[in-house]
């Protein structure tokens, strides 16, 4: 069966994100940029599945403009068999990304196609959702366990309550949260070869989509800085602050 | 302006968040719908039917709609929303999973995990975990909007809706319930309780976890853990408080062991107290934290316990 794996070009998440001065949005100038943890999870889970001879081929699917290769590659370097690079700006709506890769597994028929739960850049957490409905898939979101079990994959599911297992229909969709895996580090034979694994580019504007933005950014602002308060010696004077000054116990 | 809420409950409680959620909804309009939508939930109905500011309480009692699963919810969900001008959920596990759903099949985006509301089509959410905050403006005629629920305070429960129930059932057929595993806890859940107390990769194993439970019992507190201490097996995932966990935001949260990295700091920065206790000086949850003491965790915790 087939897996396909759309992924994320986001800000490196080890570095921390800055406002621009004049709060138009997140100043990424110059920062180092990487593959989205959770699409980085996605991608080991759907190679793990090729390496277990469930998946036959694991196709990797990325939209934004050139510089989105790189992840591509990285992502092939991972163990991904070819990729799909979609030629679009950089900044569309999750809609409208989850409407270009419908046209993907409308062309590429995948069994699965496993996503990364919400990108650390918008913090959406949508796209894959969007996919399942536009396809009228099943989904199983937030997954820490997957197993495909003859015409079914059965998704163990992070909710608030602890864990639910659900059967869904091939083919379907999951997505990923972070206790599926451990992410393997690209060794560098596997970086040369993934340099010669085949990459097409596809530009958006072939699949005849409106895509209109749906939302307008007004503002972006730092957040609220809490400044440190006061280091107490004993816990006697803890308690104490707490219960006349703080006034949170009685 | 009408305004459907999905009430958050496990079909026999509702949850505390779904009242913040409202008080959110009521900053986009008036004239407020909540759905119950469960099986066996009539209970739930009738909290909800108590919740100020709701004009009616729509019960869509069900089998399939017994866990929620996104494929049923969304379909029910999406019938409904001619009605609506906004759909609103709570950004909790149920109201994630399906919320995006009922976007895409009304060809609208969502606006996820709001903290503000500034009109009925411009919201403020967090993004890069936090680092920034994000004005949004909703283009689509119909507004789908997940709520942080700690962004908002609880309305009041002393109204009086009127209950009606729904029998149109909708099921996608594509995905069907296996298995819960629930976490068992006598305490209250950590997203409504007004005392959190917190352990990190400083409590060094999931047996001195019990060093929280005797504050947690004197103070009525829910117990977390950071990242660290999930991801070292010490507790459950569901106890995790940061950005990839839980979002709490209590009068009083009292870090143990926790070294307050950024993803920590996302989960539990909002709340009115913060009390560090960490033996480095240098841990940068103290440059959070109202009340910090730099102390052996093993020392302190068994003293604040007798003290309390």
């Amino acid at each position: 069966m087939k897996v396909l794996v759309p992924i994320k070009r986001v800000i490196d998440y080890n570095v921390k994100a800055r406002v621009k001065p004049d709060n138009s949005d997140v100043d990424l100038a110059n920062v180092k940029m990487a593959i989205n943890p959770f699409c980085e999870i996605a991608v080991e889970e759907a190679v793990r599945l090729k390496e277990a001879g469930t998946a036959t081929e694991v196709v990797v699917v990325s939209i934004g403009d050139k510089s989105c290769q790189e992840q591509l590659r990285t992502a092939l370097a991972l163990g991904a068999d070819r990729a799909i690079q979609i030629e679009a700006d950089t900044n569309l709506d999750s809609l409208n990304i989850a409407k270009l890769l419908q046209k993907i597994v409308e062309e590429e028929a995948p069994q699965l196609v496993i996503l990364g739960k919400q990108a650390i850049d918008s913090d959406n957490n949508q796209t894959g959702q969007m996919l399942a409905a536009l396809t009228g898939m099943a989904q199983g979101t937030f997954a820490s366990e997957v197993k495909v079990e003859g015409d079914k994959v059965h998704v163990t599911r992070e909710v608030d309550a602890g864990l639910q297992t659900v059967a869904l229909n091939l083919p379907a969709i999951v997505t990923t949260d972070l206790r599926l895996n451990e992410p393997r580090y690209a060794s560098l034979p596997n970086i040369m070869k993934a340099k010669r694994k085949p990459l097409a580019v596809k530009p958006a504007a072939d699949f005849g989509l409106d895509l209109t933005a749906r939302t307008k950014l007004l503002k972006v602002t730092p957040p609220a800085e809490r400044s440190a308060g006061i280091t107490v010696e004993t816990v006697d004077e803890l308690v104490e602050k707490l219960k006349n000054e703080a006034k949170v116990i009685s | 302006m009408s305004i459907l809420v999905f009430a958050e409950h496990d079909n026999s409680t509702l949850k505390a968040e779904t009242l913040k959620t409202v008080a959110a909804a009521q900053a986009m309009g008036s004239d407020i719908t909540i759905l119950v939508a469960g099986h066996n939930c009539q209970a739930v109905a009738e909290e909800a039917a108590k919740v100020n500011g709701v004009a009616k309480v729509l019960v869509a009692d069900n089998a399939a709609y017994e866990h929620q699963l996104a494929e049923n919810i969304s379909l029910l969900v999406t019938e409904l929303a001619s009605d609506f001008e906004h759909i609103v959920a709570t950004a909790l596990s149920t109201g994630k999973n399906f919320m995006p759903r009922v976007a895409a099949l009304l060809d609208v985006t969502q606006i996820s995990d709001i903290i503000g509301v500034e009109s009925s089509d411009t919201f403020v959410r967090p993004i890069y975990a936090g680092n920034a905050i994000a004005t949004v403006q909703s283009l689509d005629s119909k507004k789908v909007v997940t709520v942080r629920s700690t962004g908002f305070d609880a309305v009041a429960t002393d109204g009086n809706a009127e209950i009606v129930a729904l029998d149109a059932v909708t099921d996608a057929g594509t995905s069907s319930h296996v298995s819960d595993e629930i976490t068992e806890s006598e305490r209250p859940d950590l997203g409504a309780a007004g005392v959190v107390i917190s352990g990190g990769r400083g409590m060094q194993n999931g047996d001195n976890f019990k060093l929280l439970e005797g504050i947690a019992d004197k103070l009525g507190a829910a117990i977390g853990a950071s990242r660290a201490a999930v991801d070292a097996g010490f507790v459950p995932n569901d106890m995790q408080v940061g950005q990839t966990g839980k979002i709490v935001a209590p009068d009083l949260y009292i870090a143990v062991g926790i070294s307050g990295a950024i993803q920590h700091l996302a989960g539990m920065k909002d709340s009115k107290v913060i009390v560090a206790i960490n033996k480095d000086p240098e841990a940068p949850i103290f440059q959070v934290a109202d009340y910090g003491i730099v102390a052996d965790l093993f020392d302190a915790l068994p003293e604040l316990e007798a003290k309390l």
